[in-house]
């Protein structure tokens, strides 16, 4: 099977039906048959993750409520802390492109404002990401 | 017809007339059963935790920027719109956490007998409410106490 036009005619059967297209143009525009699944494995990792990391972040701000500055910045700053911060953002931010590409792909109907729509949400959580980051680095590395 | 797949949503009505059929569930005059909210509200609570995430990275810049970025995070935080979005956000969290552990439950292919859906969506709720109870309880007494 090449990529050269697809005439069907089965035996035994009047031979009016005539597919006038590809093999190629008919899968094309429908994913890679071997990476389908990786978006939704993605998603679900993340999510495992995100699980006891959320848990652990929820009780982390509860127990630094009405801190100053200094002391936020001491407490991030931690190897720990540092690592477990990073893990956080990078699942956060991963796991929110990959849940909001599939609500673009559920309404907006127009192909290339989908793309566009997934394409920014990609760069803005890439940048979020990277952003928060350095700033986990940079406290990381600070002097305290 | 802009799609193959709108042949499958066309039929003719009594009067031979070409018509588009009632999506299923027809939302319109459906009865929302407690599963379709359930489903929904993972989804907008996702959306609202994506535009919630912005605070997480906003508070992490500005611990690491220096004490004035910090006091105007913390100061935005403690307005009444703060307050409101943190609580909103609080509650997003929580149901999209028990409502993602529910959803890791069923794509490992547990939990999806039919008798099983109702009650467990009762206990996401329930699991929510309570968990943002708790944290703000526990948050405000914090507070209080320091």
């Amino acid at each position: 099977m090449g990529a050269g036009t697809n005439t069907t005619k089965p035996k035994g059967q009047p031979g009016h039906v005539t597919i006038m297209r590809s093999q190629l143009g008919r899968v094309r525009g429908y994913g890679s048959a071997h990476a389908g699944s990786h978006h939704w494995k993605a998603e679900r990792v993340t999510a495992i993750a995100l699980v006891p990391l959320t848990v652990w972040f929820v009780v982390a701000v509860l127990a630094h409520l009405g801190a100053e500055q200094p002391v936020i910045a001491a407490w991030a700053g931690r190897p720990l802390n540092a690592a477990l911060l990073l893990a956080l953002v990078a699942m956060t931010f991963h796991h929110m492109h990959l849940g909001l590409q599939v609500v673009y792909e559920d309404y907006i109907h127009s192909i290339p404002r989908r793309e566009a729509a997934i394409l920014a949400t990609k760069g803005v959580c890439l940048l979020l990401g990277l952003m928060a980051a350095v700033a986990v680095l940079k406290l990381a590395v600070a002097a305290h | 017809m802009n799609d193959i797949r709108d042949a499958l949503l066309v039929a003719r009505n009594t009067e031979a007339k070409l018509v588009r059929r009632p999506v299923s569930p027809h939302i319109g005059i459906y009865r929302w059963p407690i599963t379709m909210f359930a489903s929904i509200m993972n989804r907008a609570t996702g959306i609202a935790l994506s535009v919630g995430s912005l605070l997480l990275a906003w508070w992490l810049v500005a611990a690491a920027s220096g004490p004035v970025a910090f006091a105007t995070v913390q100061g935005f935080i403690a307005s009444p719109l703060g307050l409101v979005l943190l609580l909103g956000w609080t509650a997003s969290l929580f149901y999209h956490f028990f409502g993602g552990i529910r959803h890791l439950v069923w794509d490992a292919g547990h939990g999806l007998a039919k008798s099983s859906l109702n009650p467990w969506t009762w206990v996401v709720l329930g699991a929510t409410a309570l968990s943002t109870l708790a944290v703000w309880v526990a948050g405000y007494l914090s507070l209080v106490a320091g």
